[in-house]
């Protein structure tokens, strides 16, 4: 073999080590800054105090306040759609309504969430004249159905027909074994629950369009409501330091619970798949 | 065991039914509440995709710049991106070695964690300048001389939002090459290895190039992500509706157009003509996702055609 | 590099050149000497000592797992590919050991070529592409040349006739049979000197079978052909010498007709009268 072709081999293998560094250094970079920007930012005036503006930054206790809030509501939306959609899918579809909420479920997990977002604006932000925690949590509410319906989808396909097989051979009646397969998933079910979760909390462009921003406390649920999100975006764009502080401090906990959810989520499963099989 | 059907069975089956309607009722949803707001701007003719001019306060509402923005970040993305993407799931998938896979695929998945709005913040208050500190004068001392990269160097731009979005399109794009690159039988890469290739000869005759539909279909589906994405695009793209020459220059993409005027929309027309941006949106994410769907199920076929016994 | 000529007299079948016909280029002989394999910690083969003649079919034969297979994948160095597999002692070619440091691995490969038990040509390759596969790696680039190459090595494997109309159709378009004589001939494309086959016939209908031992009787006047084969039956068709495994040990080597008709060992005679395996 000419010395040509191995070099060109020893150079191929090395660009694939720098592409996996080019794609770990941006992660490692968004750490780094969200923590040294935001972590001072953090006290207990952050979670007590509130920014009217355009006074000094002091805290943003709503916005945490909006976005426990906002996504509360949504889970009880997304994961009872979610989850039951699913089951329909796995254990009672195998017709064309079943394919057909499938397919559907699988195309509206790529739309935009933007677009989410518009739907619920238009269908109950204008006739309501206005911004509302309702609009917000049903924005973010639909957002996960898909979500979770293909994720608890997924999940069951995973469970052995035996077991369903073994359950109703003992006459037990189609929706306890129906039970029986989602306690068998259970974990897979609650991943894509709480994966789902994660990805809401995050969530800024459709809850700009739904719930608005408030510089108050929560006041009602047919008003606006600030979110952690929406004040990173609009803190962050703002021209005033401390301001942009405050929204390093949100980016921060944000950061710390989304991405502490998806580690311990991925973990816990990673171990299961290595123990279990 | 009889006919008799439990009323419990029954009232599940009713209850679940009616849960996983809400899919479909949503899926319609957005078609009809879409396309009556089409039908509305439609009194604007077919000059709403192709004028190039946005302008609320004199009703004009073209979002041709915005389709081009939309268009040209994703094409930078994927120029960036894909490659990128590639080299790593050819990396965990042909090269790593077994302890590291894990740990490795697992961090490039986080990538895919962080919120759109952080990446946004950081986007905007430190890669950016940085970029345009550091990097864009460089590339336009080489390169400047080509219309594209010439004209005023901005920290919010086309480019900068292109480059944010491929970083956002890595976890998508490698980790479905990487499934694609795994499901090569083992068979194929012997045959190159007993003819003498080297490593990465043997990668490229048999392993990319039987991967080559599911390697499609991660672009294509990075497309779509990096398409329809908002917050980050709309906090480094500057925002401004018209097609410039360079793409160092600011641009407004069909999303960002959306997440930063709505709250400002006024009249009805206004209004309308936003939520046809977003038809536009949802309709070219739409397609974008069919075709990869349906590459991945050639996939599928493919597999089986190739195993000939 | 000196062409083996030498005759060593010991009756071991290494044959003078003159011996061979006019015109035909000779294979090489490898002599194996004191191999030893592991996976990882595991040993599959013991102090293997062979001595395999040039242009002349040797098979190996024995019960599953006696590491027939193994052995041959040590002679083109494919053994090595597998996680924490290793190899101790020499295997000479030409007088040369493969695993000394003046051979790399590829070199090997490309003078010692292998057909595997299941057909694998290059599905998103066309049947003249896939045969001069190997021919590119080299670097040869010239369309005329690598044409004239892929129509030689089609007609040594008697399959030009078949598909000279269809040369763009795609390698794997073609019937099991077909399909192992096009990557017979791909194996031939780069012109080496020894022919490893692991058991090439096992997943082939009889018919297909036939045409592949003739071709094999054929390819001998220009190659040394070492063939692995479960079935014995084969191996007394179309084999000169054969060696018999068990349990990664060398039982018995010798003339064909001699180990099938009166072996030494007490072993080869169980199995060869299908007592075991």
């Amino acid at each position: 073999m000419t010395s040509r072709r191995a070099l060109k081999d020893r150079i191929l293998i090395g660009l694939t080590f720098v592409c996996v560094v080019i794609a770990i250094v941006p992660l490692a970079t968004i750490l780094y800054y969200v923590t040294v920007r935001g972590l001072p930012a953090i006290s207990l005036e952050f979670f007590t105090k509130v920014t009217p503006p355009p006074s000094v930054a002091e805290g943003m206790g709503n916005a945490v306040q909006g976005t426990l809030l906002l996504v509360g509501l949504a889970t009880c939306i997304g994961i009872p759609f979610g989850v039951l959609s699913g089951v329909y899918i796995s254990e009672y579809g195998k017709n064309l309504f079943g394919r057909t909420v499938r397919f559907f479920g699988d195309v509206l997990v790529g739309n935009p969430s933007i677009v989410f977002g518009l739907l619920v604006a238009i269908v109950i932000v204008s006739p309501t004249h206005g911004y509302s925690v309702v609009a917000g949590s049903v924005a973010l509410g639909t957002l996960m159905i898909p979500i979770v319906t293909v994720a608890t989808a997924e999940a069951l396909k995973m469970v052995p027909n035996s077991i369903r097989e073994a359950s109703t051979a003992l006459g037990v009646r189609k929706w306890r074994t129906s039970l029986l397969v989602v306690s068998n998933a259970k974990s897979g079910v609650a991943t894509g629950a709480l994966l789902a979760t994660a990805r809401i909390m995050g969530e800024t462009a459709p809850l700009l369009l739904t719930a608005g921003s408030s510089t108050l406390w929560y006041n009602g649920l047919w008003r606006p409501v600030a979110s952690l999100p929406s004040y990173i975006y609009l803190f962050g764009i703002s021209p005033f330091p401390d301001w942009i502080t405050l929204a390093w401090g949100a980016a921060f906990i944000l950061i710390v619970i989304v991405m502490g959810i998806n580690i311990t989520v991925r973990m816990l499963t990673r171990r299961r798949s290595d123990a279990g099989g | 065991m009889g006919a008799r059907r439990s009323r419990a069975d029954a009232t599940f089956k009713v209850i679940v039914i009616v849960f996983a309607s809400s899919v479909l009722v949503l899926a319609l949803l957005f078609f009809y509440e879409f396309g009556s707001a089409a039908s509305q701007t439609l009194r604007l003719g077919l000059s709403f995709l192709s004028g190039s001019e946005w302008n609320p306060v004199d009703n004009v509402y073209g979002v041709l710049p915005m389709i081009y923005g939309s268009f040209v970040t994703s094409a930078i993305a994927l120029v960036l991106g894909v490659p990128v993407s590639l080299g790593v799931a050819i990396f965990l998938s042909e090269l790593s070695p077994r302890t590291l896979r894990a740990p490795i695929g697992f961090v490039v998945e986080l990538l895919a964690a962080v919120p759109s709005v952080v990446y946004g913040l950081w986007g905007l208050l430190v890669f950016a300048p940085f970029l345009r500190t550091y990097v864009y004068p460089s590339i336009q001392s080489y390169l400047g001389f080509i219309p594209i990269f010439g004209g005023r160097l901005y920290s919010s731009s086309i480019l900068t939002a292109g480059i944010v979005l491929a970083i956002m399109i890595i976890p998508i794009v490698s980790a479905v090459s990487r499934d694609a690159l795994l499901a090569v039988p083992n068979s194929q890469r012997e045959a190159a290895y007993a003819l003498g290739a080297t490593k990465s000869e043997a990668i490229q005759m048999s392993v990319l190039s039987y991967a080559r539909s599911g390697i499609l279909a991660s672009i294509i589906l990075g497309l779509g992500r990096a398409f329809g994405e908002t917050m980050a695009v709309v906090m480094v793209v500057g925002n401004t509706p018209y097609i410039s020459g360079s793409i160092f220059s600011p641009g407004y993409t069909l999303a960002s157009l959306i997440a930063n005027e709505y709250s400002e929309a006024s009249s009805p027309t206004y209004i309308s003509a936003l939520v046809e941006a977003g038809l536009v949106l949802m309709v070219v994410v739409l397609l974008t996702n069919l075709a990869a769907r349906y590459l991945i199920q050639r996939l599928g076929r493919n597999r089986e055609a190739a195993s000939y016994l | 590099m000196p062409v083996g000529s030498r005759d060593s007299g010991d009756g071991s079948g290494f044959a003078a050149l003159n011996e061979l016909g006019p015109g035909a280029s000779p294979g090489a002989g490898i002599e194996i000497k004191r191999l030893c394999a592991f996976y990882g910690r595991k040993q599959a083969l013991y102090d293997i000592d062979l001595r395999i003649p040039p242009n002349q079919v040797t098979a190996m034969i024995g019960p599953s797992g006696c590491g027939k297979s193994t052995l041959i994948r040590c002679i083109n160095r494919m053994h090595e590919m597998i996680p924490d597999a290793s190899v101790s002692g020499q295997i000479l070619l030409h007088g040369v050991d493969v695993y000394g440091g003046s051979m790399d691995a590829t070199d090997v490969r490309r003078r010692i070529g292998m057909v595997f038990q299941k057909p694998n040509p290059f599905p998103n390759m066309s049947i003249s592409d896939n045969v001069v596969a190997g021919l590119k790696l080299n670097g040869v680039r010239d369309k005329g040349r690598l044409h004239q190459r892929a129509k030689e090595c089609l007609e040594k494997v008697y399959l030009w006739d078949e598909v000279k109309d269809e040369l763009k159709r795609s390698g794997a378009s073609l019937s099991g049979g077909q399909q192992q004589r096009l990557c017979i001939a791909r194996a031939l494309a780069i012109e080496p000197e020894v022919i490893l086959m692991d058991e090439p016939c096992s997943a082939l209908d009889p018919t297909a079978t036939a045409k592949i031992e003739e071709l094999i009787a054929e390819l001998k006047t220009q190659y040394t052909v070492v063939i692995v084969t479960h079935n014995m039956q084969q191996a007394s068709r179309v084999a000169d010498h054969t060696a018999f495994m068990y349990l990664g040990k060398l039982i018995e080597y010798g003339e064909t007709a001699m180990i099938f008709e009166r072996p030494r060992e007490e072993l080869t005679e169980r199995y060869i009268t299908g007592k075991f395996g």
